[in-house]
């Protein structure tokens, strides 16, 4: 009998592919945010609010996915940007080989951001680096606050969680301030934004934020290109 | 809910460690799996075990270690498991502590029989 220590994580091989995704990001300037959240929490109209703002000549792309059906590519390909739906056929989160493919012939090069919607699913998608600069979790105000509680994993590794839906604030027991220490319990210096995407209030501040996040891609692929 | 795909993971790189070793076969497969990895080691075992059984040959054993979610603190150097999502130092009080281990999902070993 031989023992192989091997140490190797189970998920390497979808790592080497995200790694190799996350080099063209950078080389390129373009920065990558991978939304995450339980289904109905507000991914896909988020992104419309936000695509609807956008220069009508920014460089961006969408990727979105779903277990089944095209209907989010569908609402998002109404802003004349281009948009993929992945559809999964089953698999409950994207790994870096959908995405992978998914992209085809899209050039890079060409972008400033590349959206991906992930699966509505606040468990799965954790474990999958897809690439991306930041996983965006977003959770909504008809859910409970003790979520981050329940979803360590994804909260953990957020690199920006926002609370959506509050302007439903007044008509559901959701505790606002209990639901930021929640996520602060998970994850300490965690930066939160407030948003409704039904009536704008907070898109600012996203929109701030998106900008300032592709700025800095923009200047770390200057320290590429100077070596 | 991924675990299928995580266990089919886990038997493809246990078989490309026997396939590096012709004529080998595998055992027992050891992962360590962490609290925070978003995986549950019940349902990967199971899902592990549909999947070795699939082939004829006698399934590898499957050996879990389950690490805590544990942090440190910086001032003090305690390493604590953290009861109720508490990250303060039990010790010293110190508040900003920093994760070490829980995050893991990991191949640790093969064992192989060799010819």
């Amino acid at each position: 009998m031989t023992r192989v220590d091997v140490k190797q994580k189970v998920l390497s091989e979808n790592d080497r592919l995200a790694g190799t995704l996350r080099e063209k990001l950078a080389e390129n300037g373009v920065y990558c945010p991978n939304f995450i959240s339980s289904p109905g929490a507000g991914k896909t109209l988020l992104l419309e609010r936000t695509l609807e703002r956008m220069p009508r000549d920014a460089r961006l792309a969408v990727l979105t996915g779903d277990i089944q059906t095209d209907n989010d590519a569908k609402r998002l390909a109404r802003y004349g940007f281009p948009v993929r739906q992945i559809s999964t056929g089953g698999s409950c989160h994207l790994d870096a080989r959908m995405v992978e493919r998914a992209l085809g012939e899209w050039t890079i090069a060409s972008l400033d951001y590349l959206f991906i919607e992930n699966v509505g699913n606040l468990v799965c998608p954790a474990s999958y680096d897809l690439g991306e600069n930041d996983k965006i979790v977003i959770l909504s105000v008809t859910e409970g606050e003790d979520k981050p509680l329940k979803y360590p994993a994804t909260f953990a590794r957020a690199g920006l969680v926002i609370i959506n839906k509050i302007d439903l604030l007044p008509y559901v027991s959701f505790d606002l301030e209990q639901a930021k220490e929640n996520v602060r319990k998970v994850h300490p210096s965690a930066e939160i934004l407030e948003v409704s995407s039904s009536t704008g209030d907070g898109l600012t501040d996203w929109l701030a934020w998106l900008d300032t996040k592709h700025k800095s891609c923009q200047a770390r692929r200057m320290d590429f290109a100077t070596g | 809910m991924h675990e299928m795909g995580i266990a089919t993971s886990v038997l493809d790189a246990a078989r490309n460690e026997a396939a590096k070793r012709l004529g080998s076969r595998v055992l027992k497969v050891g992962l360590r799996i962490g609290e925070w990895s978003g995986v549950d080691p019940e349902s990967l075992r199971f899902c592990f075990e549909v999947l070795a059984n699939g082939d004829g040959a006698p399934p590898p054993e499957l050996e879990i270690e389950f690490l805590k979610r544990q942090n440190r603190c910086p001032i003090c150097g305690n390493v604590f498991a953290l009861e109720s999502f508490q990250i303060e130092c039990p010790r010293c009080g110190g508040a900003v502590t920093e994760p070490v281990s829980g995050d893991e999902l990991e191949l640790a070993f093969v064992e192989l029989e060799e010819p």
